[in-house]
Parts: C-alpha cells; structure tokens; sequence
C-alpha cells in the first residue's frame, strides 16, 4: 500500500515542523535589516557565546522533559556549583581534623564541580523517582535549597577575582569562559559538542528510546521491560550536570562567583525546550529544536538590545514569542492527528477486510 | 422513544452500523451483546454523550406523538428526561454524597450564589432512602463501600425524576442484597411508568427482570423481541452468532514438558484482604492455557504480578527451572516471560511514536552494539514482524495514532513477539477489535503453541475460552475455583466455579 500526500499539504507540514528555524531566520533577518553592525562577525560570535549557555541548559532540559518532567532548578544548581567552584578557587578545601587545605588544579576543580552537579541531579531524581512527589514539587525543592546554600557558602558575598595563583598550582579558569580555539569560543565549542553527543544519544540509543518511551507511557513502558526509575533518574543527573557546566562557564567569564547567579535561568531555558517544539506533558520534541530555540532567544536578545528596545519590552516580547510558539505547536499536532486520521480512512477505504 | 437507523463512526471502526432500537414506556428494556458490540456506544448516543454519524433519535409524548430530537449535550438529554448510570463510577470522592449528587444542579438560596446544603441533604437523603440506603448525605463519598457508591451513582440520575433510565452494567460491583434492592428499585420505576434500559452480560438477571430484550452484534442489530418469547440458549447464540464451539480455529496441542511455573502466588489487597490468593498453576510447551473470571476476579493481576509489576506480589514463578520472582520485570522478559496489557492504548502503546518504534520498544537491545542502535538491523525486523502479522501500515515510520484498533493490537503482540519469549501472556487480547483481527490473533497463539511456546491468555468470553484453550482455569475472589480439561469443560461447570465466593445465585 502506497502512501500518496497531497503535495500541497505536505508542503504546509513542512514549513510547520521547521518553523522553528524559519522563525529563526526570520528573526536573524529582521535585525540585519535594522541594525548595520547584526550581520558583523564579532557580533555573530558574541551571539553564540550568549545563545550557548541557554543551549547548553536546554539540552538538559529537553531530557528532563521529554521524559515526563520539568527541572526548575537548574539556575540555582548554576548558582550553588559556580559558588563552589569560586570557593574552591578562592579558599581550597579546608580540612581542619587533618589541619591542611587543599587546592585543586583548574581541571580537578572543574570535574569535582561537574559531579557535584550531576549529584544534585541525582538527589532530584530521587524526590521524583523514589519518594514520589511530583516533579515540579521536587525540583521547586531543589531550587530553593541550591540557592539557599549558594548564600551560605560566602554569607552572601562574592568570590572576586578567580584567577588562581601559580604557587598554588590553580591558574587558568578564566580560560573556560573566556578562551577561544580557532577564534571561537570554548563556551561554544562546548555547546556544539554536548548538543551533538545529545542529538545522538536521543536518537540512536536505546537510552534515548527509552526517555521518549516513559514521557509517552510509564505503564506501558514498564511492561515493556524499560527500568522507568532509572531512566528519569539518568534526565535529571544529566541536567544537573549541564547546570553545573553552566555555573562554571558563568563564574569563569564574570572571573568571580555571585550566590544570586543564574536566577530565573530554569525559566529561559523552559521556554528554549518549548520554542523549539518540545511537549511539556512528555514524550515529544527534539535536541535539535531546543537548539534553534535556545538561539532564538539569543538572537531576540542582542538584536533588541542593539535596536535600542528597552528592556521591559524585550522581556515582554520573549514571552509573547513563547507563547505564540506553544501555540503554532498545538496547531501542528491537531494538523498531524487530522492527516493520520486521513491516511488512516484511506488506507482502510483501501481494504475491504477493515471496513 | 426509538432510535432509528443509527450510525456511529469512530476513527478505525464503525461502532453502529444503521442500528434502530426502541425504548418502552412502563418497562426493562434489556441490551445484550459481546464486549465491543456498540451497547455502550449505543447508550452514550441516548443520553447526549456522543452524536450519532447518521440517523435520529425519536421522542414519543403521552400521546403518541413523535418528536425528533437531538442532544447535543448529556443537560439536553436530561432535560428530555434521560437519565444514564454509567458502568464506571463518575463520582468526586472527596466530595460528600449530597454534593455528589447534587453536581452542577446545586440547589441555591439567597440568588444565585449560596448553594443550599441543608435541603440538598435533605432530598438527598430521600431519595436514598427510596432506594433503601440509609446513607448520611454529609458522608465523604471516599468513605463508603464500592455498593454504597454505585447507589449514589443511581441516586445522582434519580434526582432529575428521568422518564427513560439507562444503566450500563449497574449490578457489576454489587452485593447479592445490595442487587435485589436494586431489582426492587427498578420494578418500582416501572411501576411509576419511568421506561428502563438495562445493559447486563449475566444473562440469568436479564431473563429475571427484563421485559424486551434487543441484542447487538458487531455494531448490528440481530434482534428485537419480548423476553418471554425467547429461549437463553437463544440468545446466547444470538449474541455470539455462530455455534460457539465451532468458530475459532480451536485445536487440541501436543503438550510436553512443563515450561512455567507459579506457586502460591499472592498479593494483598490495599486496605487488607488479598487481590490473589496462594495461585499456583503450570503451563506445559505447547499448551494454550485460558483463565476464566468475572470482573475483580484478579485475573489482570495474577498476570502483571507474573511479571514482576506488584512489588508487594509474593510468590515463585518458575521459567524452564530458572526462578523469576526475584528479577526486574526487564530481567524477567529477557528470560523469556512477556504480557500482552489488557488495555492497550493506556498499558500497551505509545501513543507518541512510530509503529517502529512502538514494535522495538522492548527488544531494543537486541539490536544493540554499544550504545549504538542498528538501525538497518531494527529496520529488517520490523519488517519481518510487520509481514508476519499482516499488520496494515503504509510505512513502518508512521505514527501508531493512525492504525485502527485491530492492528494497534498487533503491534502490541508484534512487540511482544520481538522479545523472543517462552511463555506469552495475554490479557483480554481481542477485546475492542474486529472479527479479522481476532482470527489473526489467534492464529498467533496457535502457532506460539506449535512452536513449543506456552500461552496463558485471559478472557471474559467464555466462548473463546473454550475454543482456544487446551486447559481452562477460573479464578474467582483472587482464588483458583476450577481447572478444567478441554474435554471436561462446561459452559455451566466455569459460570459455576467463577461465582465462588460471590455469593450470586440469582433465580430465575
């Protein structure tokens, strides 16, 4: 039995799955119309460094999500990991029953704050999994509590000047937030990387199936043999991970770590995941999407600002942007249900045996 | 009132096709039919739930005048004076039972603003007693016994004084005392000329209270006549439409060694009490084995417990001498143990993915290396699946929302399948789906049976039970009743043992 599509139709579902990136292209064309310096190269690269932070939260996100639930403390877990990182920088690790302090070289340091990341996750992951709240209750836990010891660990203040000294053997954190590699950014290096490894564990392994699989049905995914808890643990862990990479980047470009860093980042990296197609309520959406959602925003961002919008407007822009979004996404899916409800009453007019 | 030539097209089946049916004033009329006939469908039409794709719905007055009408919504219906008890209670648990029953047709004073509780408790209070409850209004319906609850469902209809009652299945989680007040209510209603639509599948009540009866088959109507005109046997064969025991392609195995094993599996039932009680049973290789059991008997729990679903299920299960109970469902499906769900759009599919995704979903490791699917390897399976199954898609990539419900099963069998078991369980694996489908899934158990494999398949029909198994259990109240050869086996012998324990000996 052979498909045929209206062409004129599927054309339409085209441009509705990709819009995403045409509203980015739109978006990026808009303002090289407007703002002589947009289309610059310095510009561009400066884009990018901003868009990657809310890519990189975004990839964590868009697990969480797809999976079923909702990570609202990734800002705050940024926030708590770059106090750390700061401290550890700043202070070292005092260990007063032994009377020594230690000092980490910059990728020890960086690999200890990742982890710490990765465990907050877990702890989330736990609220979730093994005492079952819900996951909004839980990671709205998390959030207050990360920000919470984020204020404790200086009283409030901030870690100045992370620079490290050479006798201690610390130097070069600035390097992460700061650096480049052939011109361009590590922070965006990164973000490419870590979306690429996303982009394929989603796609191409049973992990990613799975995350798909429990978003869509827990019941029947746990008739199928898939380890429900373990794979929602996995979402939150990676999440705490990517916020703890973020927290990083953030205390390395300010060279200092600020308690109230990151706040109201969950949000932005929310409306990323949704902009780029994601289903809030599980099981649907894409790395990719995410992605281009997370440089839209980036876009919307520094091209407002160099149009000279205020920034009340831009803030009230990138809520109507999310919101119109959400629901071009609700219009697609009812155009998707109508167009296999079609092929479907095609297919079985076809075959008297259903009929 | 009369329903005439009604059509209902759902996506993927036709649940009516030019159904007419006629309602009596002053009487029972009783609806029979399979699971999936279009009674349900048929009622829902009736009471404003859903619109019919064709046909119209007819009201006669007093007078005998007719009034086409239709109800676009359950308030019109009511209006008109159609009440519907549904089969599955639609109650707000922590509402209490005079709020209940009182839901958006509050009683209000002072305007329009301020609900009047004290003489909604009152009239509820009434109208519970009319129906022999001597239920507090003001209690939580959280806090009264699932009986107690269907009366409320009832009251909530009885409020509105309806002329046409419909109930679907109201007897399914009553007591035997708790059934007579009803039957008593009912006659009662029919005395006061209110016209009564009783759905029921124990054909014993319809022969003791019924009045008219009309039964449906595969979204038809077979027939409409007095129920005293007609013969039980008669309408069994009606509702099934074929001699029973020679429809399904039913064929006797060659047994061999024993394959599975269960033993004294039991699970406790929340609030005290046990859901399964000590089953203990065995499949051999080759042998379909069918369980047999009314509604709440456990029979979707004994299966789901089999696999590892309950953490609190106790119990050995036993695959080719390797123990299962102690391992993860995974672990467990791995060694060779898989269930077909009984509902499969909530426990079986995912409604967000591909067919070929939802047929790898659990044996995607199989085509595993790393962490790197294969996908050509993936691809050929599913192929293959989708041809062994004569699944009907146009490409394997497309969504699962758009397959009928027949092939949706096949899917969830096809995913099944992929996992390469021993022993297959099946949950109700026909209900919902039409007659092709279902010769297709059994097909599927008899050649699972051929190849060495065991089945154990759960069904409320008992005509597939017999024609399908090799060996038939019944469980009832959580308990094996009886077990049964295909040689032994009586329609009369499983009605008997599945009542064990309830206490239902209605009388004709």
């Amino acid at each position: 039995m052979k498909k045929k599509m209206d062409t004129r139709f599927s054309v339409g579902m085209l441009i509705l799955k990709l819009r995403t990136l045409i509203a980015l292209f739109a978006v990026v064309l808009v303002f090289a119309f407007i703002a002589p310096n947009f289309l610059s190269v310095a510009n561009i690269i400066a884009m990018l460094k901003h868009s990657a932070i809310w890519a990189i939260l975004a990839l964590g996100m868009t697990f969480v999500i797809i999976g079923g639930g909702i990570d609202l403390s990734v800002g705050s877990v940024a926030g708590l990991c770059g106090m750390l990182a700061g401290g550890l920088i700043v202070e070292g690790l005092r260990l007063p029953i032994f009377g020594i302090v230690i000092y980490f070289h910059t990728p020890m340091l960086i690999l200890i704050v990742l982890l710490i990341g990765i465990l907050l996750g877990a702890i989330s992951g736990l609220f979730v999994t093994k005492l079952g709240v819900a996951p909004f209750i839980a990671t709205l836990g998390m959030l207050y509590m990360a920000r919470g010891f984020a204020m404790l660990r200086s009283g409030g203040k901030t870690f100045p000047n992370l620079i490290g000294k050479a006798e201690l053997g610390n130097t070069g954190f600035p390097f992460l937030g700061a650096g480049t590699i052939l011109g361009i950014p590590v922070v965006v290096w990164l973000a490419v990387l870590l979306a690429i490894v996303a982009a394929y564990v989603s796609k191409k392994t049973p992990l990613g199936r799975h995350v798909y699989a429990v978003g869509g049905n827990e019941d029947a995914s746990v008739l199928s043999g898939i380890r429900v808890k373990q794979i929602k643990m996995a979402t939150y862990m990676f999440s705490g991970f990517t916020a703890a990479l973020v927290g990083l980047i953030l205390a390395s470009q300010l060279v200092a770590s600020h308690p109230a860093t990151g706040e109201t980042f969950e949000l932005t990296a929310i409306a990323a995941v949704v902009l780029g197609g994601t289903s809030l309520s599980g099981g649907r959406g894409s790395i990719p999407g995410s992605i281009v959602g997370a440089l839209i925003l980036g876009v919307l961002n520094d091209g407002l600002v160099m149009v000279g919008v205020s920034s009340f407007w831009q803030t009230a822009i990138k809520g109507m942007v999310v919101v119109l979004a959400v629901i071009i996404d609700q219009y697609q899916l009812k155009k998707q249900n109508e167009a296999a409800l079609k092929e479907q009453t095609r297919s079985d007019a076809a075959d008297p045996a259903v009929a | 009132m009369e329903a005439r030539d009604i059509t209902k097209v759902f996506p993927g089946t036709t649940a009516l096709q030019n159904v007419n049916f006629k309602i009596y004033r002053g009487k029972i009329n009783v609806l029979v039919g399979e699971n999936g006939a279009g009674k349900s469908t048929l009622m829902k039409i009736i009471a404003g739930i859903e619109q019919p794709t064709v046909g119209t719905l007819h009201l006669y007055g007093e007078d005998g005048e007719a009034e086409i009408v239709s109800f676009p919504s359950t308030r019109e219906a009511a209006k008109k004076g159609i009440g519907i008890v549904h089969q599955e209670l639609n109650l707000f648990s922590d509402l209490d039972v005079a709020e209940n029953i009182f839901m958006n047709k509050e009683l209000k004073k002072f305007g329009s603003v301020y609900i009047d509780h004290n003489t909604q408790a009152e009239k509820a209070r009434a109208v519970l007693k009319r129906l022999g409850q001597d239920i507090n209004p003001n209690t939580l319906v959280r806090d009264l016994r699932l009986g107690q609850q269907q009366i409320v469902e009832i009251a909530k209809t009885m409020i509105d004084e309806p002329k046409i009652l419909i109930m679907d299945e109201p007897t399914s989680s009553l007591s035997v005392q708790e059934v007579r007040v009803l039957f008593r209510v009912i006659n009662e209603l029919k005395q006061q000329g209110v016209a009564i639509v009783y759905i029921s599948h124990r054909l014993e009540e319809v022969k003791e209270i019924g009045d008219y009866i009309t039964i449906l088959r595969d979204s038809k109507l077979i027939d409409c006549c007095r129920i005293a005109d007609i013969e039980m046997s008669e309408i069994i064969q009606k509702m099934v439409g074929r001699d029973p025991k020679k429809f399904f392609s039913g064929q006797a195995h060659e047994t061999g060694r024993e394959l599975l094993q269960v033993k004294n599996m039991t699970l406790p039932r929340f609030g005290g009490g046990f859901t399964l009680e000590n089953v203990s049973f065995s499949v051999k290789e080759g042998e379909i084995l069918g369980i047999y059991g009314l509604m709440g008997a456990g029979r979707t729990e004994l299966l789901e417990s089999m696999l590892g679903v309950y953490e609190k299920a106790q119990g050995e299960v036993w695959l080719e001498g390797t123990r299962l109970d102690k391992l993860s469902t995974k672990k467990r499906i791995q060694k060779g143990l898989v269930l077909i769900p009984e509902e499969r759009q909530r426990e079986g599919l995912f409604l967000n993915l591909s067919v070929e995704q939802n047929l790898t979903m659990a044996s995607i490791l199989r085509y595993v290396k790393g962490f790197h699917i294969l996908k050509q390897l993936e691809d050929q399976r599913v192929n293959e699946m989708i041809k062994e199954m004569a699944i009907k898609v146009s490409s394997p990539q497309i969504s699962i929302n758009a397959l009928s419900g027949g092939n949706q099963q096949k899917v969830v069998i096809g995913k099944g399948l992929l996992t390469k078991p021993k022993v297959l369980l099946m949950d109700e694996p026909t209900r919902g789906i039409d007659v092709g489908a279902k010769s297709d899934v059994f097909e599927i158990m008899n050649s699972m049976a051929k190849g060495k494999f065991g089945v154990v398949f759960v069904s409320s029909e008992l005509e597939e039970i017999f024609s399908m198994s090799d060996r038939i259990l019944v469980l009832s109240k959580g308990k094996i009743t009886g077990e049964f050869n295909r040689s032994e086996a009586t329609e009369e012998k499983i009605r008997k043992a599945s009542e064990i324990g309830h206490g239902i000996t209605v009388k004709a």
